[in-house]
């Protein structure tokens, strides 16, 4: 997409993994055993005022620890921008809020709830605890929800405007759990099963003291007709081959169509190449691939193998991740350098 | 400048009218949009005025084809976003890359209230094709199946200045090479969600809200649907036609101040018409027409007005709040005065800041009263400012 490297200064992520301890995260890999895949949340006064807390949903909390231990690990206090990227958004108190409206037949209703149900209440939560006037966004697309926000972000750091806090958030609710599982979108017999998560990255066009990895490009397919066809093209316009791939992350959600597709890329398109499906370890929700580049950009700076994944080949040199999601598929291409 | 995006086409539903010809009937008229709800369910029904567009779903339906099953916002989305295309003779099948940047603020919560209703007491109740298109997404993607936009589709959430970011988004990404055109806007549907959200913050205007006057007491909300067909030059040339206007100058910035209130100084306010200034190279004088942000709230006026003193004192611009005719419309309302900015430019007229009696005392200008003809507009500056601290300009210029 550009000519200008976008460097990972760092990030800041709560999971259903131990991804706020690295050291635990190589040694433990935490399996699932709800209907769904929670995260392992800090405790959020180490990050956040006491006060604000209270009066927090937890994809509020979330993101907000997420955004602040990512500003704390690289030093930065004022991002030149805040992106956000949240598919559901504030579902917690959207159905709360909904809930309370049916019961008392739109009579004393308090506007808390309300408040906090807005889409981009995660990005001003930020810019309101940072004090930060800065460029602020939320993008609200589906599967392509972080994509976007990270589009947005390559282009803001071409304009100038760096660094850049960018990051994605979903939650999980158990009015979502409940709906989504009549969907039919959950099957145990497949591994399929609900996640949520807060992943948040500082991106900058210079290295900064030190850097956890570049992000080269993001393309989204809408309707695609050809994902293995696309696959080609964005790495042909990458100048990358599949040798030169160290990882697959690749979302095994889990639908048996999908399933199908996916083990004919991997097995003949990318023959040979070690691949990962990572929604084991963040669960299924939209905008996981903010986990997944999490996860990418950790290997690739520690240049180590977590002790619960098959071998790898180091020096790992590029990852490329898939997400997919229905007829949402996209692409992102992370290196060392 | 060399980059910028042009506007092609444009496509409007709003309390005031269908399409864009009657909106610009009812803008030169004085004619307002707002009264008691007809098609919204509410107990609030006899007690809140709001700017509701005059079809029933049904109807909505029928002049696009659509289901009159889906989501409300789908059915205004829907009907906007085709009339911009159309507008600009923008064919399905061409060469150049077209994207979709839409904005809502609840997609499809009009159906999930629905659903809700039999959810909320027993969680394997509730039809689920009522909440299938819940997503602010899911509404965006209804609407670019429908015009068969495939390249690029995108969502912009940010309260009251959604699609004013939704606009800037494309026009961004033209500048950058990544789009050759790009559809964007925003639609909202009333909801009883919003609506009550909106009375919990007493902050509802129960008559007519008088935007900027002394004895304002509130907003009206409003529903619609409004787009722009942005162009870049080798577009522009493809669809062989004379742009209205270019996109110059955009900028967002944050009150970082509250959660739902604007600071009393203003701050995201001036820092967001600062921003899109110097984005377009313009000085304030250069600005001939404001249109507002206006919502008639007691807070957002002073809050604007602020702003506006602090950027312009001692030349001030003509300026007016349209949200007296439609009410406000949310994540569709930096989209709804776009389009009404950019009429002002083409048609060289000012719209009226209706109701105003008496201007607010603190501020040594006021908004204009009635309809100003034969202006000569070279730049209008268009203010878009929400929940969140989320402040938004747009600075459009005659092409």
């Amino acid at each position: 997409m550009n000519n200008r490297k976008v460097y990972i200064r760092s990030t800041g992520n709560i999971s259903p993994q131990h991804s706020l301890d690295e050291d635990a995260f190589f040694l433990i890999c935490e399996k699932n055993t709800n209907n769904f895949f929670k995260s392992l949340e800090p405790d959020y006064s180490t990050f956040i005022d006491n006060k604000m807390i209270r009066r927090m949903s937890r994809i509020l909390k979330m993101g907000v620890a997420a955004s602040m231990i990512c500003l704390r690990n690289a030093g930065v206090e004022d991002p030149a921008a805040i992106l956000t990227a949240t598919a559901y958004g504030c579902l917690e108190d959207s159905s709360a809020f909904l809930r309370r409206m049916i019961e008392f037949e739109e009579k004393m209703l308090s506007p808390t709830a309300f408040i906090q149900s807005t889409h981009n209440t995660v990005g001003a939560q930020i810019a309101l605890l940072l004090k930060c006037h800065n460029y602020n966004n939320t993008i609200v697309h589906r599967s392509f929800s972080f994509e976007n926000a990270l589009t947005e972000s390559i282009l803001l750091l071409e304009e100038g405007i760096a660094p850049v806090l960018v990051g994605a958030v979903d939650e999980i609710t158990d009015d979502r759990h409940a709906i989504l599982s009549r969907f039919g979108l959950y099957r145990t017999h497949t591994g399929n099963i609900a996640g949520e998560g807060a992943a948040f990255f500082l991106l900058d066009k210079e290295p900064g003291l030190s850097y956890q990895a570049v992000l080269k490009d993001v393309q989204i397919i809408y309707n695609g007709e050809n994902i293995q066809e696309d696959i080609a093209a964005f790495l042909k316009k990458n100048e990358i081959v599949t040798d030169q791939i160290g990882l697959i992350l690749y979302s095994n959600s889990g639908k048996d169509k999908q399933k199908e597709r996916d083990d004919g890329i991997l097995k003949t398109f990318f023959r040979g190449i070690p691949n990962f499906p990572f929604k084991t370890l963040c669960g299924d929700y939209p905008t996981s691939s903010g986990f997944a580049l999490w996860f990418a950009a950790l290997l690739l700076k520690e240049q180590k193998l977590p002790s619960w994944m098959e071998r790898l080949s180091f020096p790992l040199k590029n990852i490329f991740i898939h997400q997919q999601d229905g007829l949402h598929h996209s692409f992102l291409l992370i290196s060392s350098s | 400048m060399n980059g910028d995006s042009f506007i092609a086409g444009m496509g409007i539903v709003s309390a005031i009218g269908k399409d864009l010809p009657a909106n610009f009937k009812s803008l030169c008229e004085e004619k307002a949009g707002i009264g008691v709800m007809k098609w919204l369910s509410s107990s609030h029904q006899d007690e809140l005025p709001v700017g509701e567009v005059k079809y029933s779903n049904t109807e909505l339906a029928a002049f696009t084809g659509l289901s009159s099953s889906l989501p409300r916002t789908a059915l205004l989305s829907c009907l906007a976003a085709r009339e911009a295309l159309q507008d600009a003779g923008w064919e399905k099948h061409n060469s150049l890359r077209t994207g979709f940047i839409s904005a809502n603020t609840v997609g499809g919560m009009d159906k999930t209230e629905k659903f809700f209703k039999s959810f909320s007491k027993n969680m394997a109740a509730g039809k689920l094709a009522d909440v299938v298109h819940h997503e602010c997404g899911a509404v965006t993607e209804l609407v670019a199946d429908f015009l068969g936009i495939q390249h690029f589709v995108s969502t912009v959430s940010t309260a009251c200045s959604s699609s004013a970011n939704a606009i800037f988004t494309g026009a961004r990404m033209i500048r950058a090479g990544l789009l050759d055109y790009a559809l964007v806007g925003g639609a909202d549907a009333l909801t009883r969600f919003t609506l009550n959200g909106f009375n919990t913050l007493m902050i509802l205007d129960k008559e007519l809200c008088k935007p900027f006057d002394e004895n304002r007491h509130g907003l009206n909300l409003g529903e619609g649907a409004a787009y722009l067909l942005l162009a870049s030059e080798k577009a522009l040339k493809q669809l062989g036609k004379n742009p209205y206007a270019r996109i110059t100058g955009y900028a967002n910035a944050n009150d970082a101040f509250h959660q739902t209130a604007s600071s009393p100084g203003g701050t995201g306010s001036f820092l967001a018409m600062k921003g899109a200034l110097e984005k377009a190279g313009l000085k304030p004088t250069d600005i001939n027409y404001i249109n507002l942000h206006g919502t008639g709230t007691q807070n957002n006026d002073i809050a604007e007005s602020t702003a506006i003193r602090l950027l312009f004192d001692p030349v001030f611009p003509k300026m007016s709040s349209t949200k007296a005719y439609t009410g406000h419309t949310l994540g569709a309302s930096g989209a709804v005065e776009a389009v009404y900015s950019v009429l002002a430019i083409q048609h060289g007229v000012i719209f009226p800041n209706l109701r105003l009696k008496t201007p607010m005392k603190e501020f040594p200008f006021q908004p204009v009263t009635g309809l100003l003809k034969n202006q000569p507009i070279q730049h209008v500056l268009s203010n878009s400012f929400g929940f969140g601290g989320n402040c938004s300009s747009l600075i459009f210029s005659a092409a």
